[in-house]
C-alpha cells in the first residue's frame, strides 16, 4: 500500500467546498503552504467548485445591485494579498493563530517532555501544536473521529509511515497508532482532532479529560 | 458514486486535451482570437480589463453574468435571499478590489468567484476570516504567458463538460459537497473525480511561480 503524505480527495474536496471546521482548514491551509502537490490538488477542487457555481441557475439580483456595487467600490480600497511566506519554522496562517513564531508558543507540559498549546479556534473540532522530545512516544492512541496531523519540525514514525517536516498524516476510526518521534531534533507538530482521542492505557485517559486531548 | 465507466469517459475527455507544444501554435496562428475557441464570452479577460483599465463595462458584464449565479449558488447553499443578495455584491465588490491578485494562469473565472464566494460565506458566519496559506504570488511577477493562459481556460472547459457529462446522480454528490450539503459519511462514499489534467496544468503554473520567487 502507497502511503500519502497529501490530502486526499475527499478532504480536499471538503476543504475546497469550504465545509470543514475551522481546525481542520487550519491544518490543511498551513499544510498548502509547504506542499505544492497538495495545493495543486485543492487548485483542482476550486476548479470544480467553478463549475458548480457556473451550472448554477442565475436568481435575479434586484434592479439596483449594479449601481449599489459600483458605488460600494467606489467607496472602497484595493484588498492586500494573503501573507507571504517569512523566514522561520512556523508557516502562515499558523503563524497569526500563534502570534508569531515558535519561540511565541505558550506551551503546557504534559508530562515526560512532551508539551501542547491549544489554538483558538471555532466548531466542534480542536487544533493544537503538539512538542516531542527526539525519541520520544506519543502515547498509543485510536481515534474516535478524524485526525490530522501535520509535522512543522523533525520526524515521527508510527504504524503506518514516517513523517516529517509538511506531511500530513490523516487518521480515522480504523487506525491506531503511536507515533514515536525520531532520534535528534525534537518533533513539533500541529493536529486537528474532531472527537477524543482512544488512549490504550489508564493514565493517559485521567489525564485527557485534564488536557483535552 | 462515480463509477468506472463514468471514469473512463472522463479520463478521455482529458487525454484528448492539446500538449502545450499544440497550444502554443494555436495562439501564434490565432493571435488574439482567444475567444472564438470557446462558446462562452472570455471571463479571464474582463476581469484583466477591470484590472488594467477599471473597465466598467467589463465589469457590468462580468456582474450580469457571475452576480445571479452566486446568489443561486448562496441560497442552494442555505442563505436566505436578503442575504444572498448582499452576499453577492460583496462578492463582485472584491473582485473589483483584488482584481491586481488575479492570475489567469491559476484559475478560470469561474474559479475564482467561486472562491471569493466560499470565503465570503464562511466570514458570513464566524468572527474571523478564513485560515488562508501562504500567498505564492509574492515578489516580482512576470506578466502571464498567454499559452499557459489559453491552456488552463481550455482544461476548465473540459472539466465544466466532463462534469455536465456526468450522471446526474453523480453530478448531484459533487453539487451537494460544494453547497455543504453532505454528510462526512456521504463524502466519504466518494471516489475518483474528474481532476487529473487540470491539477497537472495547475502544478505546472505553481512550479514556474515557485521557479519566478526562486530567481526574483
Amino acid at each position: 500500500m502507497t502511503v500519502s503524505h497529501v490530502l486526499n480527495e475527499k478532504l480536499m474536496l471538503a476543504y475546497a467546498a469550504g465545509t470543514l471546521p475551522e481546525a481542520f482548514n487550519l491544518v490543511i491551509a498551513t499544510h498548502l503552504s509547504l506542499c505544492d502537490e497538495s495545493r495543486a490538488m485543492v487548485a483542482a477542487g476550486e476548479a470544480i467548485g467553478g463549475c458548480v457555481l457556473d451550472r448554477c441557475a442565475p436568481i435575479e439580483m434586484g434592479s439596483a445591485a449594479l449601481t449599489d456595487t459600483l458605488a460600494r467600490i467606489k467607496r472602497g480600497r484595493p484588498e492586500a494579498r494573503a501573507k507571504a511566506a517569512e523566514p522561520g519554522l512556523l508557516p502562515e496562517p499558523l503563524r497569526t493563530y500563534v502570534g508569531g513564531d515558535v519561540s511565541h508558543v505558550k506551551w503546557k507540559a504534559l508530562g515526560g517532555g512532551v508539551k501542547q498549546a491549544i489554538l483558538p479556534v471555532e466548531g466542534d473540532a480542536t487544533a493544537r501544536l503538539l512538542f516531542i522530545p527526539g525519541g520520544q512516544a506519543v502515547p498509543d492512541h485510536g481515534h474516535n473521529g478524524m485526525e490530522l496531523t501535520l509535522v512543522l519540525q523533525g520526524a515521527y514514525a508510527d504504524e503506518v509511515d514516517r513523517f516529517a517536516r509538511g506531511d500530513l498524516e490523516i487518521a480515522d476510526e480504523e487506525l491506531e497508532h503511536q507515533p514515536v518521534a525520531e532520534d535528534g531534533e525534537d518533533c513539533i507538530c500541529l493536529s486537528a482532532t474532531d472527537a477524543p482521542l482512544k488512549f490504550n492505557a489508564v493514565m493517559p485517559r485521567l489525564m485527557q479529560r485534564y488536557f483535552r486531548i | 458514486m462515480l463509477d468506472a465507466s463514468s471514469l473512463s469517459k472522463i479520463g478521455k475527455l482529458g487525454s484528448n486535451g492539446p500538449g502545450k507544444d499544440c497550444v502554443v501554435a494555436e495562439v501564434s496562428e490565432l493571435d488574439g482570437a482567444v475567444e472564438t475557441l470557446s462558446h462562452a464570452p472570455n471571463w479571464e479577460a474582463h476581469i484583466l480589463r477591470v484590472r488594467d483599465a477599471r473597465d466598467e463595462a467589463a465589469f457590468a458584464e462580468l456582474f450580469d453574468h457571475f452576480a445571479p449565479r452566486v446568489k443561486g449558488f448562496l441560497i442552494n447553499a442555505g442563505a436566505n435571499a436578503s442575504m444572498a443578495e448582499e452576499c453577492a455584491q460583496d462578492v463582485m465588490v472584491t473582485l473589483w478590489h483584488k482584481s491586481h491578485l488575479y492570475d489567469p494562469t491559476r484559475a478560470s473565472a469561474a474559479t475564482w468567484i467561486f472562491t471569493i464566494a466560499r470565503n465570503k460565506r464562511i466570514d458570513a458566519f464566524r468572527k474571523a476570516s478564513r485560515p488562508e496559506p501562504e500567498d505564492l504570488g509574492w515578489g516580482p511577477e512576470p506578466e502571464p504567458d498567454q499559452a499557459d493562459v489559453l491552456a488552463l481556460r481550455q482544461q476548465s472547459d473540459q472539466l465544466s463538460q466532463a462534469i455536465s457529462l456526468l450522471p446526474e446522480t453523480q453530478r448531484t454528490i459533487i453539487e451537494r459537497a460544494f453547497f455543504g450539503d453532505l454528510s462526512h459519511a456521504e463524502l466519504a462514499e466518494e471516489t475518483g473525480l474528474p481532476l487529473g489534467t487540470i491539477k497537472s496544468r495547475i502544478r505546472l503554473a505553481l512550479e514556474r511561480l515557485r521557479t519566478a520567487m526562486r530567481q526574483g
